[in-house]
C-alpha cells in the first residue's frame, strides 16, 4: 500500500517484526548457569588483566579483572562461586577465535557480595557518578559496547543539552527493551536523572516507536512528574534505533558523517543502559547481567530474561525449552545486524541483546541473481548512498572507489540487503570493503609512527654526536678538570 | 543443522526477486497487448509468439555458451523485451522481421554487454530502432483496426483479423497536426503499433506498478511532464502548426515510453533527481522529434539518447549523503 506517512528521514525499510513473540511474556529472572566463561578480551580487542586464581572463590560483583585504560571497562563477576580455572576459551568472535577465559563456578547463592546503602544522586558530584558507571563497567547496551563512562563525560565538555534515551529498538525479533520499559520504567527514569546530572544537560528525550503502545504507557506515568524528561513517538521504521536517525527522528538535526552528536549538544543511550546506570549510581552494583531476548521460529519457549554475563549460550537455550529439529542458524543480535554464533557454546558478553534461532524458512538462503540497477537499494539506505555502486567497486577490489561513494559513511545497517530483489549481499561486500580501508589505514599509521620515530632517532643521534665533538672540544682547551666536572654534575 | 559458517547479515529478506519483478512487468503490460491482439487479430499474435520464442532461444543460446545457469533464461527478462518490441512493432510485421529485430535485440542489446544488468541501451527499443533503419517500408505499414463484432450470430472475424492483408491506414502521429479525436486515441481505437493503440490500459498497468512499488513514479510523471510543457507552450503559440499536448500524451508510445520503456531499471539512472532529468530529458526529445523531425515518432530515440546519457546522470545527480549540505555544494563527494 502507499505509505502516505511522512518519513522521517529518508529510506529505511519495514522488516516483518515478530515482536508478538516474546513482547507479552514478563521477564525471567531466576536464570542462574553452573557455570560462567568470562573472556579477557573484548570485544573491541582491548585485553583485561585479571585480578584473581585458580581456586580463588568469588563474591558476586566481585572486581576480578581490569584494563589498562579506562576505555577498557572493569569485569565483574556474575555468580557467588570459587573460579575453576584459567582457559583458552571461545569467544563470540564469528571466526571462532579463541581468548583467555576465566571460569568461575556458581554456587547458586544468589546474593550480591557487598550491599551499600542506596545513595541520593542529588548529593553526589557529576564527577562521582561518572566514576561509579566507570567503576560498574557499564556499556552501551544497545549494541555497540562503547564504555559509557567515557561517554557521559565527554558529553559534559562538550555541553550537552539534550539527552536523547534510545527506545526504539527497531530490529525484528528483539524485545527486551521493550519488557525493560514496561517492567523497570521508574529505574530508567532514575538513570535518565543521574545521566542529566553528570553531564549537566537541561532535558531529556525518551523516543520510543509507535509499535510498543505498553512501553509507552508505563513509561508516560513513569515520567509524569518529571518536567525535563518528555517522551516522543517515532515511527516504527528500520534502522531508527540508528542513533544519527534517531536525532533526526526526533529533533530534525541531521549530523554530518564523521561527526558526533556531541557536537550538536545531543548525547544518545539505550534506555538498558540507564537502568544499569541507575544500579550503579545508586547502589553501586557494577554491570554484571542483562536482559536478552530469546527468539526465532526454531526456539521452543522465545521468552525474555536476565542473563548473567558469561553465561554459555547453550545454558541460555536450555532455559528456554532448547531448539526445534529445523534450527538452522543461531544469531547474536537482531537478524538485520546480527552476526551468526561460530559455536552454541560461546559466553554471551555484555553487548549482545539478543539470540535468535531461525529455520531454513525464516532465513534468506536465495541465490543472488545479476544486479538490474532497479535502484531499490538506493531508495531504503537511510544515509543516502548508493549501495550497488559501491558494491560494483568493492567487488573489483577499488575500494577508494567505494569510498567515493559513501563507503566510510556506511551503517552496515543492512536494509539494502533485505530489499535487493537479485539477493545481491552487499552488506558482506562493505564488511569486506571496510575491512581493507581499515588495514590501509593503520598500515600507513604504522608507516607514519615509524617514519617519525626513525626521524626523531636521527636527530637524537646527531645531538649526541654534536654534544660529544663538543665535549671533545672543550676537553681540548680545559684538559685537567672539565671532565671530571662533567662526571660529577 | 546448525549451520556455523559466518555469514553475513541481514539474515532476513523483503522476498522481492528480479524474476518477480519482471512477471509483473509483463502481467501489468499484457492487457494492452492483449487489447492489441483483439483489435488487430491474428497477425499482431504471430509478431508477438515470434518475438516471445525468439528472445527465449537467443537468450538460451547465450547462457549455454557462457556456461551460466540456463534456468535464467525463465527469469523473464528476455520475454519482457520481446513483448516490448512486438508492441512497438506494426501489427503487420511479417514474423521473421519480428523475429530478426528480437534476436539482435537479445544478442546485440543486451548479452554481447554481459547479460542481465549490463546493457546500457533498452534491447527493445535497439531492436526496433534496427528495424526501422533496415526495413523502413513494413514498419511504417499501418493498419486500420479490424476488431471482431459481436452479432446475433455471435462474434464475426473480419477477413483482415485472421490474414495479414489489410487496408493501409496513417497513424494518428503521421498527421498529428489534424485536429485528433481525443475519446479515440484515449481508448486506443485507431491504427498504429499494438502498443500504442489503447493509452488506457497502458497507464492502468502502469498505475499498478507503482502501486505494486516496483517502478517509482519519478520517470513516468517527468517523461509526461516533458511532452506536456513544451507541447503546451508550442500549441498556445501556434495551435494550427503544432498538436495539442493531449493528444501528444494519448498518442503513439508516449504512454508505453512513460511507464513501461523509459522506466527499465537497467538503463536508467537509479536516484530520485536522476530519474527526473532523465525523464524531462525524454520526454523533450520525444516532442522535439515528433514536431521537428523526420520520423512521426520519437519514443525509441530519445530513450536510446537517454540512455546513453545514463551513467552521467548516475554520476553527478547522486543522492544527498545523510547530514551532508546541499547537493551542488559537495566537491568531495564526486569524482575528481
Amino acid at each position: 500500500m502507499f505509505r502516505l506517512k511522512a518519513r522521517p528521514f529518508s529510506g529505511g525499510v519495514h522488516p516483518k517484526g515478530f515482536k508478538e513473540l516474546t513482547n507479552k511474556q514478563s521477564i525471567v529472572k531466576h536464570f542462574s548457569p553452573d557455570r560462567v566463561y568470562l573472556g579477557m578480551q573484548q570485544r573491541n580487542g582491548s585485553m583485561l588483566h585479571c585480578l584473581v586464581a585458580a581456586g580463588d572463590s568469588v563474591y558476586k560483583g566481585q572486581l576480578i579483572a581490569k584494563g589498562s585504560t579506562e576505555m577498557t571497562v572493569p569485569l565483574h563477576s556474575p555468580v557467588n562461586g570459587t573460579v575453576l580455572e584459567i582457559k583458552p576459551y571461545l569467544s563470540s568472535h564469528p571466526a571462532g577465535i579463541k581468548c583467555q577465559t576465566l571460569v568461575i563456578l556458581n554456587n547458586a547463592v544468589n546474593h550480591w557480595g557487598v550491599d551499600y546503602p542506596p545513595s541520593d544522586y542529588r548529593k553526589l558530584t557529576p564527577e562521582q557518578i561518572v566514576q561509579r558507571v566507570l567503576d560498574a563497567g557499564v556499556v552501551g547496551l544497545g549494541g555497540a559496547g562503547f564504555p559509557s563512562g567515557i561517554k557521559l563525560r565527554l558529553a559534559r565538555k562538550s555541553h550537552v543539552h539534550t539527552l536523547l534515551i534510545n527506545g526504539g529498538e527497531c530490529e525484528p525479533y528483539l524485545t527486551c527493551d521493550d519488557r525493560l520499559m514496561q517492567e523497570h520504567a521508574a529505574e530508567i527514569i532514575g538513570g535518565i536523572n543521574m545521566m542529566l546530572k553528570a553531564i549537566g544537560a537541561t532535558k531529556a528525550v525518551i523516543a520510543i516507536e509507535d509499535n510498543k503502545p505498553q512501553a509507552i504507557a508505563a513509561m508516560t506515568s513513569a515520567c509524569e512528574q518529571q518536567h525535563n524528561i518528555q517522551l516522543k513517538m517515532v515511527p516504527s521504521l528500520y534502522p531508527m534505533g540508528s542513533e544519527r536517525h534517531l536525532i533526526k527522528a526526533v529533533t530534525g538535526l541531521a549530523i554530518p558523517p564523521g561527526q558526533l552528536s556531541t557536537a550538536k549538544g545531543i548525547l544518545v543511550h539505550n534506555v538498558a543502559t540507564a537502568k544499569a546506570i541507575y544500579q550503579a549510581v545508586r547502589f553501586q552494583r557494577p554491570l554484571v547481567e542483562r536482559v536478552i531476548t530469546v527468539s526465532g521460529d526454531a526456539v521452543e519457549k522465545p521468552s525474555n530474561l536476565t542473563v548473567p554475563i558469561g553465561s554459555l549460550v547453550s545454558q541460555v537455550l536450555a532455559e528456554c525449552g532448547g531448539l526445534k529439529a529445523e534450527a538452522n542458524r543461531m544469531i547474536a543480535g537482531g537478524p538485520m545486524m546480527g552476526q551468526v554464533l561460530p559455536s552454541p557454546f560461546v559466553p554471551v558478553d555484555k553487548s549482545i541483546g539478543g539470540l535468535l534461532a531461525l529455520s531454513d524458512a525464516q532465513i534468506n538462503k536465495r541465490e543472488s541473481q545479476d544486479c538490474v540497477r532497479c535502484g531499490n537499494c538506493v531508495k531504503v539506505c537511510p544515509m543516502g548512498l548508493m549501495p550497488f555502486q559501491m558494491a560494483a567497486h568493492s567487488n573489483q577490489g577499488d575500494f577508494s572507489g567505494a569510498q567515493q561513494f559513501g563507503l566510510d559513511a556506511c551503517l552496515l545497517c543492512g536494509a539494502c540487503s533485505y530489499i535487493c530483489p537479485s539477493s545481491i549481499p552487499l552488506v558482506q561486500y562493505f564488511q569486506h570493503a571496510k575491512s581493507n580501508v581499515n588495514a590501509q589505514r593503520s598500515m600507513v599509521q604504522k608507516s607514519n609512527l615509524a617514519r617519525q620515530l626513525t626521524d626523531a632517532r636521527q636527530q637524537r643521534l646527531a645531538k649526541e654526536l654534536e654534544a660529544k665533538k663538543a665535549a671533545k672540544a672543550a676537553k681540548r682547551k680545559r684538559p685537567a678538570r672539565a671532565p671530571r666536572n662533567q662526571g660529577e654534575r | 543443522m546448525l549451520n556455523h559458517n559466518p555469514i553475513a547479515a541481514p539474515h532476513t529478506h523483503s522476498g522481492t526477486s528480479t524474476t518477480n519483478i519482471m512477471y509483473w512487468v509483463i502481467a501489468a503490460l499484457s492487457p494492452a497487448a492483449l487489447y492489441g491482439v483483439w483489435l488487430f487479430g491474428l497477425p499482431a499474435l504471430l509478431v508477438m509468439v515470434s518475438c516471445c520464442v525468439t528472445a527465449w532461444l537467443c537468450e538460451l543460446f547465450c547462457l549455454l555458451l557462457q556456461n551460466k545457469n540456463w534456468q535464467r533464461s525463465f527469469d523473464g527478462s528476455a520475454w519482457l523485451t520481446a513483448l516490448l518490441l512486438a508492441m512497438s512493432l506494426p501489427p503487420t510485421t511479417p514474423w521473421w522481421i519480428a523475429a530478426l529485430g528480437t534476436s539482435f535485440a537479445i544478442l546485440l542489446g543486451k548479452q554481447v554487454y554481459g547479460g542481465l544488468g549490463h546493457n546500457p541501451f533498452n534491447p527493445a527499443m535497439l531492436g526496433r530502432v534496427m528495424l526501422l533503419i533496415c526495413f523502413p517500408v513494413q514498419l511504417t505499414d499501418w493498419r486500420s483496426i479490424s476488431p471482431p463484432i459481436l452479432s446475433d450470430n455471435g462474434l464475426i472475424f473480419s477477413s483482415a483479423w485472421t490474414s495479414i492483408d489489410g487496408t493501409s491506414a496513417a497513424t494518428p502521429l503521421a498527421d498529428l497536426n489534424q485536429i485528433q479525436d481525443l475519446a479515440t486515441l484515449f481508448t486506443g481505437q485507431h491504427a498504429g503499433s499494438m502498443g500504442e493503440t489503447s493509452a488506457l490500459l497502458i497507464a492502468l498497468g502502469g498505475v499498478f506498478l507503482i502501486w505494486r512499488g516496483i517502478i517509482r513514479p519519478y520517470i513516468p510523471s517527468a517523461l509526461l511532464c516533458g511532452i506536456v510543457i513544451p507541447a503546451a507552450i508550442a500549441h498556445l503559440i501556434d495551435p494550427s502548426l503544432y498538436a495539442s499536448p493531449l493528444s501528444h500524451l494519448f498518442s503513439g508510445g508516449a504512454m508505453l515510453a512513460a511507464f513501461f520503456i523509459a522506466t527499465d531499471m537497467v538503463t536508467s539512472p537509479t536516484s530520485p533527481r536522476g530519474q527526473w532529468v532523465f525523464g524531462l530529458a525524454c520526454g523533450l526529445l520525444i516532442w522535439l522529434i515528433r514536431s521537428f523531425g523526420s520520423y512521426p515518432e520519437g519514443v525509441a530515440f530519445a530513450v536510446l539518447i537517454m540512455n546513453a546519457c545514463t551513467p552521467v546522470i548516475d554520476h553527478y545527480l547522486r543522492p544527498t549523503i545523510f547530514g551532508m549540505p546541499a547537493p551542488f555544494s559537495r566537491s568531495k563527494g564526486t569524482k575528481s
